[in-house]
Parts: C-alpha cells; sequence; structure tokens
C-alpha cells in the first residue's frame, strides 16, 4: 500500500528526531479533473510532521502546497494513498469524523483570516472555545497574541495584523495538537507580517504546538526547524535549521 | 444574441431556483387577480344580461288584492316604463320522496306577448298551455334537489284545495337567480320551489280573476326610484298594499350583489399581498446579484455602455424573471376561475353563465404584475445605475457591524455565540429583515382568514341552530289563523310542545329612515324559538314596546329609549308609535320582536297566529309529517336539521375549496420568501459558513446557523401574522352584507395555531432544501478567495 521512492526515504531518515511523528503521509497523490484535462497537484507525496516542530512548506504558487495542507488538515481527501494521524487513518474517515478531526485536533490560519464579520474579536474566539474539549480560556488567548484591549471590537473596527492575530487567537484556543497555517502572512505588510510570525512562533514555542507554516516567501524559512519544499506536485528537498532565526530577524 | 443579452440568460439559469421561487408567488398573484376579476365580470355581465334579456324589474311589492283596472293607475305614475301583474300565493307541495311537505311559491304566468317583466328562461321541457290548469313549471335548484323532470306529478294544497300538478317544464327566472325562501338565509332547495302556473288557472284558485295582488315595475332609465315606491304605496294602500320595495331589497339580487361585493374586494386584496411580495423578492434577489456583479458593471461602464443599457439590462432582467410566473398565473386563473364558476352554479342559477377571461384582465395582469416586478427592482437597479465605474470595480467593503443596542444594553451577554451571529445579522439589516417578516407575516394571514371562516361559520351555526331555532319544526300557515289553530297542532302526532307566533309585515319608521320588516310576535317564555343577546342569555320580550336587532337599529340610526313609528301593512293597517326597550346583536337577518299578546293587542285582533314552533318526539315526525301535508292552510314546514344538513353540504365544499387554495398561496408565499432570505443569506455568508465548517462545526450546526436567521424571522412573522388576519378579517366582516349576515368575530385556538404551523412548516422546508446546499459547500475555495 505505501510505497515509498528511495530519494523520499532518505529524506525522512536524515531528518527523523526523537520526537514521534504526528503525522504520516504516505503516497499521496491529487489529481483534479479540470474539464477535460487532469491537473495532478500531489505526486505520489511522503511526509511525517513530529510532534512539537515548527515546519515551513515552501513553494511557488500552484506547486501543490495548499492541497497538501489542506489533505493533512482534513479539508480535502487525496485521490490515492493513506494519511495517518496517531493511531487515525484520515484517508478512510468520512465527512463526520473529519469534521469532528478538524474540531478536536486542528487549528487553522488562512490567508484571509475568515472571521465571523458579525462577532467580536473575543466572541470569534468563544466561537471556538464552546466546542472544544479542553480550551484555554478565551481571553487567555487574546493575551497569547496581544490583543486583550481590542477584544470587543468587530472585524471590520480591526486592521489586517490584528484581524490575523484574532484568527491565530481563535486557532489556539482550542489547544489542538497542530496549528496549521496558509500564508498567513500573505495578506499583510512586512511589519504586520512580523508581529503574526512572532506570536505563530511564541504558540508553537511556549504551548508546543505542532506548527506548519505554507508559504511562498523563502525568507519565512529561517525560522522553521525544518523546511519542505515543494515543487510541481513532489517534495524536493527538505532542509533542516541547526539555528532558527527570530521573526525580527526576516527580510524580505 | 448581444452579449448582454447572454449574460442575462445565464444569470436568470444561475439564479434559477430564486427566480422560480419568485415566478411561483407571482403566479399566485396573477392567477388570483385573473380568477377573480373574471369571476366578477362573468357574474356581472350573467346577471345584467339575464336582468336584460329577461326584462327583471325595477319595483317589486305585493298586496292583497287589486281589481286590473289599478295596474293602469300605477303605469300612469311618471317614470314607470312598464307594469306587469300577477297572482303570487304560497302553496304547500307534496314530493313523493319527501316525508315532510314542501313549500312552493306559486307565480302566475302570462301568455308570452303579455308577460314583459321577469320573464322565465325554460331549461327543458315546454312551456304550459293557456288553457291546461294543471300544468306548471318549476324552477331549476328545486327540481335538481327533488330530480325532478317533466313529466312528473306534484300533489298540491292550493287554497285549501288538494290538485294534481303536472310539470311540463323546468325553469329560471332572474327573480330568483338566489333560489330562497323569503326571509331565509339558507337555500333548501328540497323544501322551497317556485311554481309557475298559468295566470288564468292562479286567479281561479284564488278568486283573483280580474285582479292581482302582485306588482312588478320596471321604470324609466331617469326615474326615480323613491318616488314611484312613494306613489305606488299610496295608490295600493286601499288594496292592502304591503310595500313596495326596489332592486336593493330583493332578495335573490341582494345576495347575488353581495357576492359581487365580496369578489371586488377580494379581488383587489389578495393579489396585491401577493404583488407586494413579488416586488419585496426581487427587490431581495437583484441587490444580491448586484453586490456580486459591481466589478462587471463598473467593467460594463468602463468600456462606454451606458447608464441605461446597464439599468435595462436589470430590469428586463426582473420582468423576464416573472414572465413565467405570468404566463402560468393566467393559465391558473383561467382554471380556477372556471372551478369558482362551477360552484357559483350551484347557488345561484343562470339561462348562460359562461366564464370569460377578457383580454382587459389578461392585459391587466401583465402590467400590475410588470409594475410590481419594475417597483421591486427599482432601488437596485438604480443602485447599479449610479456606481461610479472606478468604485464599482473595487469589491465591496467587508460588512461592518459594530456595537448596537443588543450589546450595549449587556444583553450579549445573555446569548450563545450563534444567537448573537443571527441576531446581530437581523439587527444590521433591519429593514430587510422587517420585510421578510411581512412577507411571511401575509401569509400567515391569508391562512388566518382562510381558517376564520369556519370558526365564523361553526359560530353561526351553533347560535342560530342550537341557541335560537330549537325548534324541530316550523309550521307557517297561508292566512293567520285563530289561536286555537295552536290546539289543533298540539293534537298532532308527537308533538310535544307548540308555541305559537305571530308575524307581521309592517314598515318602520325613525325621522325619514324608513325599513321593511317582519315584526315578530313571540312567546312571554319561549323555549324553543328565542331571542337572546350576545351572551346567549334569554332575552324576555317586554309587555310592552319593541325589541330590534342592532343591524335595524343601524339603519334607523336609533337608541335604546328611542320611538319608531310602525305601520302594519295587514289586516287593519294600525299605526302605532312603538318604544324601542332593547336593542340586540345576532347574526343574521334584521330582526324585530314583540311579546306575543302585545302584538296582538296592537293588530287589535284576538289572538291570531301565524304559525307556530313545535318540539317532537323523533320517533313520529314521519307521521306528523304526512299529516301534515295534507291538513289546509298549513303553506310550509321547515327544519332546522335539514336546512343546516344541506347548509353544511355546500359550505363544506365552497369553503373547503377556498380553504385549500388559500393554504396552497399561504405555502407558496411562505416557501418563496424563505426560500429566496435563506439562499441569499447562503450566497451573502458562504465564506463565513465555510469557515466554520472548517474550523471543525458540523454540518448541522453551520445550518442552524443559517437558518435561526429565518426562523428568528419567521418567529416574528407570527405574530404580525396574526394581527394583520384579524384586522383582515375584521375587514371582511364590515363588507359582507350586514342585512344578510353578520360574520361574527370569533377566532379558534385551532386558526392561530394552524395558519402560524402550516407557515413555519412551509418554512422549514424551504429551510431545509437551502441547508441541503451546505453539503455541497466548497470549503477549499471560500479560503483563498477574498468574497
Amino acid at each position: 500500500m505505501v510505497t515509498q521512492t528511495a530519494d523520499n526515504e532518505s529524506f525522512v531518515n536524515a531528518n527523523l528526531t526523537s520526537t514521534e511523528p504526528v503525522f504520516q503521509v504516505r503516497g499521496v497523490s491529487k489529481i483534479y479533473q479540470m474539464g477535460e484535462v487532469e491537473v495532478h497537484a500531489l505526486r505520489s507525496v511522503d511526509l511525517d510532521l513530529y510532534r512539537g516542530e515548527f515546519a515551513v512548506l515552501l513553494g511557488a504558487s500552484g506547486s501543490g502546497k495548499s492541497t497538501l495542507l489542506n489533505i493533512i488538515g482534513g479539508l480535502d481527501v487525496p485521490t490515492t494513498g493513506t494519511v495517518r494521524y496517531l493511531d487515525h487513518i484520515l484517508t478512510d474517515a468520512d465527512d463526520a469524523e473529519l469534521t469532528r478531526f478538524r474540531r478536536e485536533h486542528v487549528g487553522f490560519v488562512f490567508q484571509f483570516y475568515n472571521l465571523i464579520p458579525s462577532l467580536t474579536a473575543l466572541e470569534n474566539v468563544q466561537l471556538i472555545t464552546e466546542i472544544a474539549e479542553n480550551p484555554m480560556s478565551a481571553a487567555e488567548a487574546l493575551d497569547v497574541v496581544g490583543l486583550s484591549e481590542r477584544r470587543d471590537h468587530f472585524p471590520a473596527q480591526l486592521s489586517g495584523g490584528e484581524q490575523q492575530r484574532v484568527a491565530i487567537a481563535r486557532a489556539i484556543a482550542k489547544q489542538p495538537d497542530v496549528l496549521l497555517c496558509d500564508e498567513p502572512t500573505g495578506a499583510l505588510d512586512v511589519k504586520t507580517g512580523k508581529i503574526v510570525l512572532e506570536v505563530i512562533e511564541r504558540v508553537n514555542h511556549e504551548l508546543g504546538t505542532t506548527t506548519a507554516v505554507i508559504t511562498h516567501n523563502a525568507a519565512i524559512s529561517a525560522m522553521a526547524d525544518r523546511v519542505i519544499y515543494i515543487g510541481s506536485g513532489e517534495i524536493t528537498q527538505i532542509d533542516r535549521n541547526t539555528t532558527k532565526a527570530r521573526p525580527e530577524d526576516l527580510v524580505w | 444574441m448581444k452579449p448582454l443579452d447572454k449574460k442575462l440568460l445565464r444569470d436568470l439559469w444561475h439564479l434559477r431556483g430564486q427566480v422560480i421561487a419568485t415566478a411561483l408567488v407571482v403566479a399566485c398573484g396573477v392567477a388570483s387577480f385573473v380568477s377573480m376579476r373574471s369571476m366578477y365580470n362573468s357574474l356581472l355581465e350573467s346577471r345584467d344580461s339575464y336582468y336584460r334579456q329577461y326584462g327583471f324589474a325595477d319595483v317589486f311589492t305585493n298586496l292583497k288584492r287589486a281589481p286590473d283596472s289599478v295596474a293602469g293607475e300605477i303605469a300612469a305614475i311618471p317614470g314607470v316604463a312598464v307594469v306587469q301583474t300577477r297572482v303570487v300565493a304560497k302553496i304547500t307541495l307534496d314530493i313523493p320522496d319527501l316525508a315532510e311537505p314542501a313549500q312552493g311559491q306559486l307565480v302566475s304566468i302570462s301568455p308570452k306577448d303579455d308577460q314583459q317583466l321577469n320573464r322565465l328562461y325554460l331549461i327543458r321541457g315546454r312551456m304550459v298551455e293557456p288553457d291546461h290548469a294543471d300544468e306548471v313549471l318549476i324552477s331549476g335548484a328545486f327540481a335538481e334537489a327533488n330530480s325532478l323532470s317533466p313529466g312528473d306529478q306534484l300533489a298540491a294544497v292550493i287554497n285549501n284545495r288538494l290538485r294534481k300538478l303536472h310539470v311540463v317544464g323546468i325553469a329560471l327566472s332572474p327573480e330568483y337567480i338566489y333560489e330562497i325562501r323569503p326571509g331565509d338565509i339558507f337555500p333548501d332547495n328540497k323544501r322551497f320551489g317556485i311554481v309557475w302556473i298559468n295566470r288564468r288557472a292562479a286567479a281561479a284558485a284564488f278568486q283573483m280573476e280580474n285582479a292581482f295582488n302582485d306588482v312588478s315595475v320596471k321604470l324609466e332609465p331617469q326615474a326615480s326610484e323613491a318616488g314611484a315606491i312613494e306613489a305606488i304605496d299610496r295608490i295600493l294602500e286601499r288594496y292592502g298594499g304591503f310595500g313596495a320595495y326596489g332592486r336593493s331589497d330583493q332578495f335573490s339580487h341582494r345576495f347575488v350583489s353581495n357576492e359581487l361585493a365580496e369578489l371586488q374586494v377580494f379581488g383587489t386584496v389578495i393579489p396585491a399581498i401577493f404583488l407586494g411580495v413579488v416586488a419585496f423578492l426581487l427587490h431581495l434577489v437583484l441587490s444580491r446579484l448586484i453586490n456580486v456583479e459591481r466589478e462587471q458593471i463598473g467593467l460594463l461602464k468602463a468600456f462606454g455602455y451606458s447608464n441605461a443599457d446597464v439599468g435595462l439590462h436589470y430590469l428586463k432582467l426582473a420582468v423576464i424573471a416573472i414572465a413565467g410566473g405570468v404566463v402560468a398565473g393566467i393559465l391558473l386563473g383561467a382554471w380556477m376561475g372556471s372551478g369558482m364558476n362551477a360552484l357559483y352554479a350551484e347557488f345561484f342559477r343562470f339561462p348562460i353563465a359562461d366564464f370569460r377571461v377578457s383580454p382587459m384582465v389578461i392585459i391587466g395582469a401583465v402590467v400590475i404584475s410588470t409594475g410590481a416586478a419594475a417597483i421591486g427592482a427599482a432601488s437596485a437597479v438604480l443602485r447599479a445605475v449610479s456606481l461610479p465605474p472606478a468604485e464599482a470595480m473595487r469589491p465591496e467593503p467587508p460588512a461592518n457591524f459594530h456595537a448596537g443596542i443588543v450589546e450595549t444594553s449587556g444583553m450579549q451577554k445573555l446569548l450563545s455565540t450563534e444567537t448573537r451571529i443571527i441576531v446581530r445579522n437581523l439587527v444590521r439589516q433591519p429593514v430587510k429583515a422587517l420585510l421578510s417578516a411581512i412577507g411571511i407575516a401575509l401569509s400567515i394571514a391569508l391562512l388566518f382568514i382562510g381558517f376564520y371562516f369556519f370558526d365564523a361559520i361553526i359560530r353561526i351555526i351553533d347560535v342560530q341552530f342550537y341557541h335560537i331555532q330549537r325548534e324541530d319544526v316550523e309550521v307557517s300557515f297561508i292566512e293567520p289563523r285563530p289561536g286555537r289553530a295552536v290546539y289543533d297542532l298540539a293534537a298532532m302526532p308527537g308533538v310535544l310542545r307548540v308555541e305559537p307566533y305571530r308575524v307581521v309585515p309592517a314598515r318602520i319608521r325613525s325621522g325619514n329612515r324608513v325599513r321593511r320588516i317582519g315584526l315578530f310576535g313571540l312567546s312571554k317564555r319561549p323555549t324553543l324559538r328565542r331571542v337572546i343577546d350576545k351572551d346567549l342569555n334569554l332575552i324576555h320580550l317586554p309587555p310592552e314596546g319593541i325589541v330590534i336587532d342592532r343591524t335595524l337599529a343601524e339603519s334607523l340610526a336609533v337608541e335604546e329609549g328611542a320611538v319608531l313609528t310602525l305601520e302594519v301593512t295587514e289586516g287593519t293597517r294600525p299605526v302605532r308609535e312603538l318604544n324601542v326597550v332593547r336593542i340586540v346583536d345576532s347574526l343574521l337577518g334584521t330582526g324585530a320582536y314583540m311579546e306575543m299578546d302585545a302584538l296582538s293587542r296592537l293588530m287589535n285582533e284576538g289572538g291570531m297566529v301565524s304559525g307556530a314552533f313545535l318540539s317532537v318526539d323523533r320517533y313520529k315526525r314521519e307521521e306528523l309529517y304526512s299529516q301534515l301535508k295534507s291538513t289546509p292552510g298549513v303553506s310550509g314546514v321547515s327544519l332546522p336539521d335539514s336546512t343546516l344538513e344541506s347548509f353544511n353540504e355546500t359550505m363544506a365544499k365552497t369553503i373547503g375549496t377556498s380553504t385549500t387554495f388559500l393554504i396552497g398561496f399561504a405555502c407558496v408565499i411562505a416557501f418563496g420568501v424563505v426560500y429566496n432570505g435563506a439562499r441569499i443569506a447562503l450566497a451573502e455568508r458562504g465564506r463565513e459558513l465555510a469557515s466554520l465548517r472548517v474550523l471543525g462545526f458540523t454540518q448541522g450546526e453551520v445550518g442552524k446557523m443559517l437558518l435561526g436567521e429565518q426562523a428568528a424571522i419567521t418567529a416574528v412573522a407570527i405574530p404580525i401574522g396574526w394581527v394583520a388576519g384579524f384586522g383582515a378579517c375584521l375587514l371582511i366582516t364590515k363588507v359582507v352584507d350586514a342585512d344578510i349576515i353578520r360574520l361574527p368575530m370569533v377566532v379558534s385556538a385551532r386558526t392561530f395555531l394552524y395558519s402560524a404551523g402550516i407557515v413555519a412548516l412551509a418554512a422549514l422546508f424551504s429551510g431545509i432544501i437551502v441547508a441541503w446546499r451546505i453539503r455541497r459547500m466548497d470549503l477549499i475555495a471560500v479560503l483563498k478567495t477574498r468574497e
């Protein structure tokens, strides 16, 4: 069932750390049918994500990195291959099980924040703490992202960076096992982007949340434990940083 | 095809769900307009052409007896065009398959050339031959109810003599479009019919040779009816005239006119409700479409399309969206109308009752529905037109929520997050929410009206048949008889109790207001026929003075304690001043009552009776009926139970049909409003809802958040709908001719429950259809794009 190329095997082995893998992706392909054309978004990808690590998935737009993140996050299902989360096989799950998986284990951060416009910052976070099993308090989550003073503001009254920090607070409030961020700085200017990255870094560091950030911005890879390069639907290279840069030192 | 038109077709296809929901409402509105307008026109046309072709008279009266020469005096009255004299009398009929005797109205007819007014239309058979005294024609509804055909024989007691009558034909008369016993409200076609016999035979039977006891008059077009009535009354005074009256007091005419008035009101109000909803729905759909297409509008303008081009484009879309509904509505309306026509045919008898949808009605339907579409589209289209191209090409700014009343009042602490989302979405667009609520409320109101009719009828039946008419049998005499007739009745088989009554025809006058009434004298302590007050308590008739119905009091503009002038038009024709002791609220007719002895004193006659109410041992009814059939002097019996039965039958059918349509109509409106509301909410908040799905909310939870808004709107709509429905019912009770019937303003719990429940179910159903789409929501696409 699981077929691995010799190359991929060597990447995995080379990067094995003492921590256990949280996600195991094996032979995952995704083919979209676009009219009469088949688009191979992912071609037999193998990848492990380890507990507590900060991984950056780096690739140009159209490289397949978002598709991979969506499959890991239980938003999408691969055409072939398996995805294992601890002892759950996500690729066998139905819609209700995937919903439960997202609800209990995954925190998402999106490029466009996706806040509920009719709820205040605090309420956007409460929305999640209400349905989570073992959440931190919503106020605490806003405190982590440094937005305690803005808690009663509506999204329309917040800047882009603030909105993104609320989105991060919302994602971490349930104390997820994994934080998945899709271009979290994509819609932000450099200064604001750095503030957001600092928050993500702090969550990873202080709460120990396994974090995967996708980006096309190579500069961000300097702050990762591992950098996973994706191109044309394949993992082309995985690097381990011996020293991690601090977000404020990033330059782009 | 121009590219803009292609876009239009594709937009329509894309919006097909909402277009269909809107078109359905259009179809209902147009159908109700077409059916009721056409029914109104057809009924009016049937009536007027019938009146014209068959010489329906303008003024009517009956009298004791006058020589033929008096007809000439009447003809000489200025303004009188034609005078038709007749012999009219009550007779008792023995129908072969009917246990109890039936009552006949014997009406003389003259040979063809002499019969100038109220001519007959022959349905089947032939006219009577002048020299065949026993040949008769009978009226259509009566013949139908008793399955009588030409060739059948009828036994009849005519002026105390038993006669055999040969039915030679079945006929209709413009005087009896609504074939009902004078004074009754509900038809009882089995026990009442018109029998036409030739003049000479009638005259011979009633000793009316060269005399008459009934006059119909046709007036010149410009003549004054009131003047003619006064002149006729003056002439007939010494011949025992009972008082002339115009068409508006003619029974059949009055009922038909009342129906026309109701059709006119309903045919305006109901389509207006629908088209109002249509305008609102189109406003919703187009506003949303124009928001989505902002950038395209900007692009079109940037490339040189004029404001008029853009405006016309969206206006066209609105008009095409309803076009299917208009066509379907016209067809549905024509079908419904012919169904209504068939229902009317059971009540109203016309020679020809064609149902016709006139081109004017169709043009009217097209014009008003297009107008409604244009009104609905107007504000959205104006917005599209007024968008500067550069601004239009920028995406619309994000939904701007800010702290409102809920937040500042601290109420939000009491609400769950989901509830807050719902409340804030409602508060953000209060006008839209309110209009949606009004739309749904209208459908609740429609149902409320439908069920209210049941309540009113049930109430009327309860009051009339269980509290007022408690007799088993009413026997009426052809002529008033001495009081001892009561003993004859009491001695008949199975009779347990006899309560005699006296009824005298009279004019009642207050100042220059005058009404014709039948003044009832009733027993002092009645147990059978009673006068009751609003709370159904027995009213003891006072030893002096008169008790009158509120409707009569209002038409005479008198209050309790007032003094009226009573001019009896029977016997010695006494004229008396009478004190109005009490005014009572009743539901049917326009009654005036006195204690029987007081009336007897007033008439200066020793205890004459006009008939009696009987309580009868049910096991001996047949025996009693057969004896009554051959009792001279009895003009007829009426049985409340049978009247109730036939009434229930016809009413069940009529109200059942109209309620079915109202339920269908109401469901279409509720569906249209909720479906469109939820679809637009889904479109506007798709991104938000998809985000929630991504964050781990289940389809059910997201569905609840989406539909919660519609549920809240529906919940708000329910009380509004009840109030609107109640108001509409009040209005209807005012429209109905109060002299015939006063619809009681009683509303059962069932009406409240059903009107809200059915609409809530329709709303739930449409909500579920929309929620179903949440399953198909593309979770990934929504994360990548900004609105």
